[in-house]
């Protein structure tokens, strides 16, 4: 939008004289940045090239004309100025969003994370079982640049070298022992049986494979000696696109859902991405284990956001008024011994509370309440309580700090009117300084709302979301904020990693702090217009 | 008044303190009337330092006490010793010297350039004027109110996908987390320092201007050092942000030699909070004291900024 902005009269007409005054130093420094972007550029793209992923590569390359075009014509400054920065607000803030608005229509997650080849191979590899009564093929263990691959030598004596995605290869120049087992090649190393020993769990993964085609089947080895043919226990249709076991003659077929599912329900556990539409939200709203929690979690944001800001504002003003006399005797030490909250980085304070509200061993129970077990942390309305008194302790220094300083910037000629009134202490204040102050702290409480309402550290920190909710599968409770919840259900370890639901989360969060801001920026303009 | 030296706040202060009980005489007040007048602002001020210095006292305390376990921790400075300190530097599974390490120079790296860039965009905000440029700023003021966490599952969908391509600027690289990072260097900072910026007159530059200097030079030499406070605020504020980032730097760094203090502390006690509390507290106290000297330090920038950015903002 900008980049493109053909350049305005005040833009250009400064930009001549500059140009001629351009020192050489300045070129230098231009061409060896943009060398150095260039020539980045230019291996992401033949990297995309090799990799064949050509929408990311012409999105790239495009990307690289422009920033070229940007800094190599004359005019356009602004442009020049600001692309650094909006490069990374659209690639990091902007492109995120729009994808994370793109995730939550798909099934993304655990078990769905890619295409449907990739499933159908992964479900082929994953499910192999020894060919009965199939004959055993010696083999020696080599390695390669750190890779081993298995010398095969088939019931026949031929011999055949291969790994894992390698399928297997004849080396009839392989070195064979007496009995004519293969025992070494050129190019590799034959592994003693120490080594083979040592590096067991390595050896046994390999899965040597015929050929391309999964169907053919593979060699595998128990124990670094012989191996035997395996075959995927599951043969792959693609015609009809189902999957049938071998051994029980059940078919499994794609449910349009992203997952192979058989007549009476099974399902196979390697499924792939695929769009869901409005799932992700029907299920956040409908399903029992997501529904309850969810709207309690939604409610409890919104209680935290608000009673944050309410608490940490009064006490802020609080103090700020009781500070502000100006012959007030140590009124620095209090001042610097109050805002040290502000200055401990807050995902510590949350550590360093929770402790401190351990019940068992915690400072508070021990020495405040003589050795009594209230259950800070665990008990769901003190948990509540607890997570906000550590949330007033790390907020009111800045609301100090803010209102001392909205309340010295208040001019003095309206408070000393409303003393000649003969108002009192208390009226001028909630009269006069009150709403004056709240026109400039406006924006910063709605500035705080928005801060706490997606607040995770203190809450995962002190918490982490606890006490559970009964009655769900996910690890999810009653302090838990809808931030924390999208943490949670994306990488937590209770359940299976669903990213496809944790971004339909995100994007109601998104919504709701969108209508807030919204609504309260008008608010603040109408507060303007009192002044 | 240490963060605020002006005189004229004085007189305000003066009539909120003294609406109700003026004295003429300050000799002759009786205990009564100092205690109204100022008593109570020493009782006020006593019990909320209490309260605000008692958790960092505490977790000093714990630090010092080799005892090491959360219930040990609890008679505050009944132990001064060194032990914790030792075992959080010789403990290789948990290195908590490197963990220290990233964090600088993360924060560092990524709050200087978030410094840079923000200037340069202040720079063009508010010295040039071009099309688009209202809608600009407004954009910048909207994406501000989504933090970069709200999109943390993206942002790992992509860095997973950055991986494939540039291994070293995806998942568990460090450059990938500080790119990241630098997604969110304008917004918020570009309107603290444009309002600044505006009020370095620019009869200045034009003077330069005419004297010959290209508008690099503007920018360097006649600019950027007289904005030099807004710079240090805006480098601190994130800075300090930073140090205390877990979600992001949780997702992307995911092997113990890459993390930094706030991922490495939080497995620390993550399992069993009270068998390593006094390590734990030696590593929070040392995590806290850079960031706090810092912040003591550079205090009085901090809360002007904090005010200018209040009205202005």
């Amino acid at each position: 939008m900008l980049t493109t902005a053909p350049p305005g009269p005040a833009a250009t007409r400064p930009t001549k004289p500059a140009v001629r005054s351009d020192s050489t130093l300045g070129l230098l420094a231009k061409i060896v940045l943009l060398g150095l972007v260039d020539a980045f550029a230019v291996y992401v793209l033949i990297t995309l090239f090799l990799q064949e992923k050509w929408v990311i590569l012409l999105v790239g390359a495009a990307v690289t004309v422009l920033i070229n075009w940007i800094y190599l014509r004359r005019g356009g400054l602004p442009a020049k100025y600001l692309a650094p920065g909006i490069f990374f607000l659209v690639v990091f803030q902007v492109f995120v969003m729009i994808y994370s608005g793109y995730v939550a229509f798909t099934n993304y997650g655990d078990g769905h994370n890619s295409t449907k080849a990739d499933a159908v191979n992964a479900i082929q590899l994953s499910a192999q079982q020894r060919v009965p009564d199939s004959p055993a093929y010696r083999v020696s263990v080599l390695e390669a640049d750190g890779v081993f691959h298995l010398l095969a030598t088939d019931p026949d004596g031929g011999v055949s070298v291969g790994t894992t995605g390698v399928p297997l290869e004849e080396a009839d120049d392989a070195v064979t022992d007496g009995t004519g087992k293969g025992m070494e090649l050129e190019g590799y190393r034959t592994l003693q049986f120490g080594e083979v020993l040592a590096n067991q769990a390595d050896i046994l993964a390999i899965t040597v494979p015929f050929s391309d085609d999964p169907e053919d089947g593979s060699l595998k080895t128990s124990d670094g000696s012989n191996a035997y043919v395996y075959r995927p226990a599951l043969s792959y249709d693609e015609t009809t696109s189902t999957f049938t076991d071998l051994e029980t003659g059940t078919t499994y077929s794609d449910t349009g859902e992203g997952s192979f599912r058989s007549a009476d329900g099974e399902q196979l556990s390697t499924g792939w991405k695929i769009n869901v539409g409005f799932d992700n939200f029907v299920k956040a709203f409908t399903d029992p284990n997501i529904r309850g929690p969810l709207l309690q979690v939604v409610l409890w944001t919104f209680t935290f956001a608000i009673v944050s800001v309410l608490s940490t504002f009064a006490l802020g003003l609080f103090l700020a008024n009781a500070f502000n006399l100006p012959d007030l005797r140590g009124k620095r030490i209090y001042r610097i011994l109050m805002i040290l909250p502000y200055a401990f980085p807050a995902f510590l304070a949350g550590l360093v509370w929770s402790g401190l509200l351990n019940p068992e061993f915690g400072f508070v129970n021990n020495t405040f309440f003589g050795g009594a077990d209230i259950p800070w942390l665990t008990d769901p309305l003190l948990a509540k309580i607890s997570v906000l008194v550590v949330n007033l302790w790390l907020g009111f220094p800045y609301m100090f700090l803010v209102c001392t300083g909205a309340l010295q910037s208040l001019p003095e000629e309206v408070t000393e009117a409303a003393r000649m009134d003969g108002a009192t202490a208390w009226r001028t204040f909630t009269a006069i300084k009150l709403p004056l102050l709240l026109v400039s702290v406006a924006p910063l409480l709605i500035a705080s709302f928005a801060f706490n309402f997606n607040n995770f550290n203190v809450i995962y920190m002190l918490t982490d979301g606890g006490p559970r909710f009964s009655g769900t599968t996910a690890n999810i409770g009653h302090t838990d904020i809808l931030i924390t919840m999208v943490y949670e259900i994306a990488f937590g370890t209770g359940v299976g990693r669903d990213y496809g639901l944790a971004s339909a989360l995100s994007i109601i969060i998104f919504l709701i702090v969108a209508v807030i801001s919204a609504l309260s920026f008008r608010q603040t303009k109408a507060l303007e217009d009192i002044n | 008044m240490t963060t605020f030296t002006d005189p004229q706040a004085a007189a305000p202060a003066e009539t909120r303190a003294g609406g109700s009980g003026r004295v003429p005489e300050q000799r002759r007040r009786t205990f009564g009337q100092w205690f109204r007048h100022k008593g109570w602002r020493h009782v006020v001020g006593v019990v909320t330092t209490l309260f605000a210095v008692f958790p960092l006292l505490y977790v000093l305390s714990a630090a010092l006490n080799s005892n090491g376990t959360m219930a040990g921790s609890n008679v505050l400075f009944s132990r001064f010793d060194t032990g914790n300190f030792e075992a959080l530097f010789s403990n290789p599974s948990r290195p908590f010297g490197r963990w220290f390490m990233n964090t600088m120079i993360i924060g560092v790296v990524t709050s200087a350039a978030t410094v840079f860039l923000g200037a340069l965009a202040a720079y063009a905000f508010s010295r040039m004027r071009f099309k688009g440029r209202r809608v600009s700023l407004l954009s910048l003021l909207i994406l501000q109110m989504f933090p970069q966490l709200l999109a943390v599952v993206a942002i790992f969908l992509l860095l997973n996908a950055i991986t494939d391509v540039v291994p070293w600027l995806g998942l568990g690289s460090q450059l990938g987390l500080i790119m990241v990072y630098l997604g969110g260097a304008l917004g918020v900072n570009t309107y603290l320092m444009y309002g600044f910026f505006n009020t370095v007159p620019k009869s200045l530059d034009e003077a330069a201007r005419i004297d010959g200097a290209s508008h690099v030079q503007v920018f360097f030499t006649i600019i950027l050092p007289l904005v030099t406070p807004i710079l240090a605020v805006v480098g601190l504020l994130a800075f300090i942000g930073l140090s205390s980032e877990f979600v992001i730097a949780s997702v992307v760094l995911t092997d113990p030699e890459s993390q930094t203090l706030a991922v490495g502390l939080y497995s620390y006690v993550a399992q069993q909070r009270s068998e390593n509390w006094g390590v734990f507290a030696a590593g929070a106290v040392l995590a806290a004291v850079p960031v706090m000297a810092l912040f003591l330090f550079l205090q009085k920038y901090i809360t002007t900024g904090l005010v200018s950015g209040s009205v202005k903002g």
